[in-house]
């Protein structure tokens, strides 16, 4: 069924969102600013108007007890989506995220669920600077227990949302505010995408390459997708045929999928918006040289945050950030050609 | 009462401090019109205001020395100029210059100025934590110095600022909590996010003082923090200061405030808490309408020329953000 219907992410989210509350009594939201104001970027917007203050729930600013709270009513058979503003503010309640919702369907044998959603703002490049301005993928993907989703597009948004909310685990949405499509925010064109009605889910850890190619293959999640589609087509001028391949969630990784991919062009390209060192980039890398060096005729390159806190400046904060040029010139360095 | 020098100082500080807020928010439109981008003009990223608020600044640092600390909230302006932060490394800062206090790095969020031992956090009530560590310092080392740490009355729920109170109250540290209870955390009225009524009231969990100050009123600010501040001088421990107060402005610059009741911002500025206070100096013949007049001129000329000396500096060169991460 095709509907022509062109929305943003944030209008993904909530409609996911707001078709699981109809279908499942169980399911609720809450977080700072979910009521009213629909969300600061957007994912609960309209949801208080039809599901009312009892399922949509504003809290106070106290991440530890609403985070720790929706651990709580998830053992208890509820579904909350809990929203964490921004990814930065985790650290008031890392430990109701790492220490209870990851590891207690661990520490009861399997024997109870925590079927909880945290959605969570990520991303920068408006100058917000450095406590409101982090990715921080690898930081939640790097503790067992956690599913970690961060979605490029409407589309993907709203199937991955369906798939996490229904999930009897804990997973980690992680929505980049650039790409939400609100009206105070530049937003990358392919953001938007059609948006069938019906309710769909899209299976974790499955990556899809968003642009077929046979000279190298570049890996990206989330805003980074965009910035590397963008490198595409201008390399596309200068004959170079780059895949692009969106990984589209980090825990489970679809290391197939890349794998199969370099296998084919031989060169690899990671982009991420975190911060470089012990990251989704270097993971990648090692997924694929461990399965086979051979594979690699140039040696990988990645792309992310030089490990420096998000300068507020713009100019510092444009020249840490990957952007389409920096993949553009990795692809040619790494194909050893010159600048174009 | 406050003498002659102090109420000409805590005037002249919150009109400077009002001043500088309106003058930001209308240069933060720039470069944001027709279409309202965040990221776009001299000044990108988001944008707290304190205008309305500036009792709680002056009414508190009036007591205060550059060697007491304060740490401010993600509405951070009123209290680091209060506190005497310099003005043109402030407002270089807040336009990403390479002359700011941290040459661009920071933001408007993230203002510290070590030489006035001012720091503050984007990260709501995280300021309580380095207060309770700056007194647990004076009192290491035997100064009399004092810190004074400002929440939001929606930060006063974060576990973090309760922790705080006790450990200053319990280790009798020289700190006093000031919420600014402008009853608003974003778009969430108080009455929906806390379950006492007077946060003041709390203090007794902690076993300090607690002082509730009605309708943002300077003067009877003045006088309680006044005390709270001699009392953590001479070692008889921590205070609460809860202050009625009111935001003008939206949470945020570019806010849509559809959350907001109509008229409740034309009614604060029907008993706009500087006017008052103005009002009540001249009538009271502390100072003369020339004298206050003077002031207020004074505090506009500062303000003037902190934005011509930051929006005359260079930006910094694209590699300085490199720099600096490790001490
Ligand atoms: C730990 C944390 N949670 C949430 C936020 C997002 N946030 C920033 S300001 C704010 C509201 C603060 O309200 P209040 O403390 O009353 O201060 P006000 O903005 O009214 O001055 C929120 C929720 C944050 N910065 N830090």
């Amino acid at each position: 069924m095709s509907s022509n219907r062109i929305m943003t992410v944030s209008r993904a989210m909530s409609e996911a969102i707001a078709q699981e509350m109809r279908a499942d009594p169980n399911v609720f939201v809450m977080g700072e600013d979910v009521g009213a104001y629909g969300g600061i970027f957007g994912a609960t917007s309209g949801l208080l108007g039809e599901f009312g203050e009892s399922r949509v729930r504003d809290t106070p600013i106290s991440e530890t007890a609403f985070i720790g709270a929706g651990v709580g009513a998830a053992m208890a058979g509820m579904r909350p989506i809990v929203e964490l503003m921004f990814v930065d503010f985790f650290g008031v309640c890392m430990d109701a995220i790492y220490n209870l919702a990851a590891k207690n369907v661990y520490f009861s044998g399997g024997n109870c669920k925590v079927p909880m959603v945290i959605m969570t703002g990520t991303g920068g490049g408006y100058s917000d600077a450095g406590q409101h301005s982090q990715t921080l993928h690898a930081t939640f993907a790097h503790l067992p227990g956690l599913k970690v989703v961060a979605p490029s597009n409407a589309y993907d948004a709203k199937g991955l949302m369906t798939t996490a909310i229904r999930d009897d685990g804990p997973v980690m949405f992680m929505f980049h505010k650039g790409l939400q499509g609100l009206a105070w925010m530049a937003s990358p064109e392919g953001a938007a995408t059609e948006l069938p009605e019906e309710s769909y889910v899209l299976p974790f850890g499955q990556a899809k390459i968003v642009r077929p190619g046979k000279d190298v293959t570049i890996v990206a999640i989330s805003m980074m997708v965009h910035h590397a589609m963008e490198a595409a087509k201008a390399l596309e001028k200068e004959g170079v045929d780059a895949e692009v391949i969106d990984l589209r969630t980090l825990v489970p990784l679809d290391r197939k999928t890349v794998i199969q991919s370099v296998k084919k062009t031989g060169r690899l390209i990671v982009v991420d918006e975190d911060y470089k060192s012990y990251g989704l980039t270097s993971e990648i890398i090692a997924s694929v040289v461990e399965e086979n060096p051979a594979y690699l005729k140039s040696p990988p390159r990645r792309l992310a945050v030089p490990d420096v806190p998000i300068p507020y400046s713009r100019p510092m904060e444009q020249y840490i950030l990957p952007d389409a040029v920096d993949i553009a010139a990795a692809v040619r360095a790494t194909l050893g050609k010159k600048a174009a | 009462m406050p003498s002659k020098s102090q109420f000409l100082w805590m005037y002249e500080t919150m009109e400077k401090a009002r001043y500088y807020e309106d003058t930001i928010a209308v240069a933060y439109m720039e470069g944001k019109q027709p279409k309202f981008d965040i990221g776009a003009g001299p000044l990108p990223g988001e944008m707290h205001l304190a205008a309305g608020q500036e009792p709680c600044a002056a009414g508190v640092c009036v007591h205060l020395r550059a060697d007491d600390t304060v740490t401010a909230t993600h509405r951070p302006h009123h209290a680091a100029i209060a506190k005497g932060v310099d003005l043109k490394k402030m407002t270089a800062e807040i336009f990403g210059k390479k002359t700011g206090l941290a040459g661009g790095r920071g933001g408007h969020m993230h203002l510290l100025d070590p030489a006035v031992n001012f720091a503050c956090s984007g990260i709501i009530a995280q300021g309580a934590g380095p207060a309770v560590g700056a007194a647990l310092a004076a009192k290491l080392r035997g100064t009399d110095a004092v810190a004074v740490s400002y929440v939001g009355d929606g930060a006063a729920n974060q576990g973090g600022f309760h922790e705080a109170l006790n450990l200053a109250s319990l280790w009798k540290l020289p700190v006093i909590f000031v919420i600014e209870d402008n009853s608003w955390g974003i778009s969430v009225p108080k009455a929906k996010s806390t379950a006492i009524k007077d946060n003041s009231l709390r203090a007794a969990g902690y076993a300090m003082p607690g002082f509730h100050i009605a309708d943002n009123d300077t003067l009877k600010l003045f006088d309680v923090a006044g005390e709270a501040v001699a009392r953590a001088r001479t070692g008889g421990g921590p205070t609460l200061i809860e202050v009625e107060t009111y935001r003008y402005y939206g949470h945020f610059q570019g806010d849509p405030e559809t959350y907001r009741p109509k008229g409740e911002v034309a009614a604060l500025k029907a008993k706009d808490p500087i006017a008052r206070f103005r009002k009540t100096m001249i009538e009271t013949k502390v100072a003369t309408a020339a004298e206050a007049d003077a002031a207020l001129a004074r505090a506009k000329a500062e303000v003037d020329e902190a934005f011509a000396f930051a929006r005359a500096a260079a930006y910094p060169a694209p590699e300085e953000a490199l720099a600096h991460v490790f001490a």
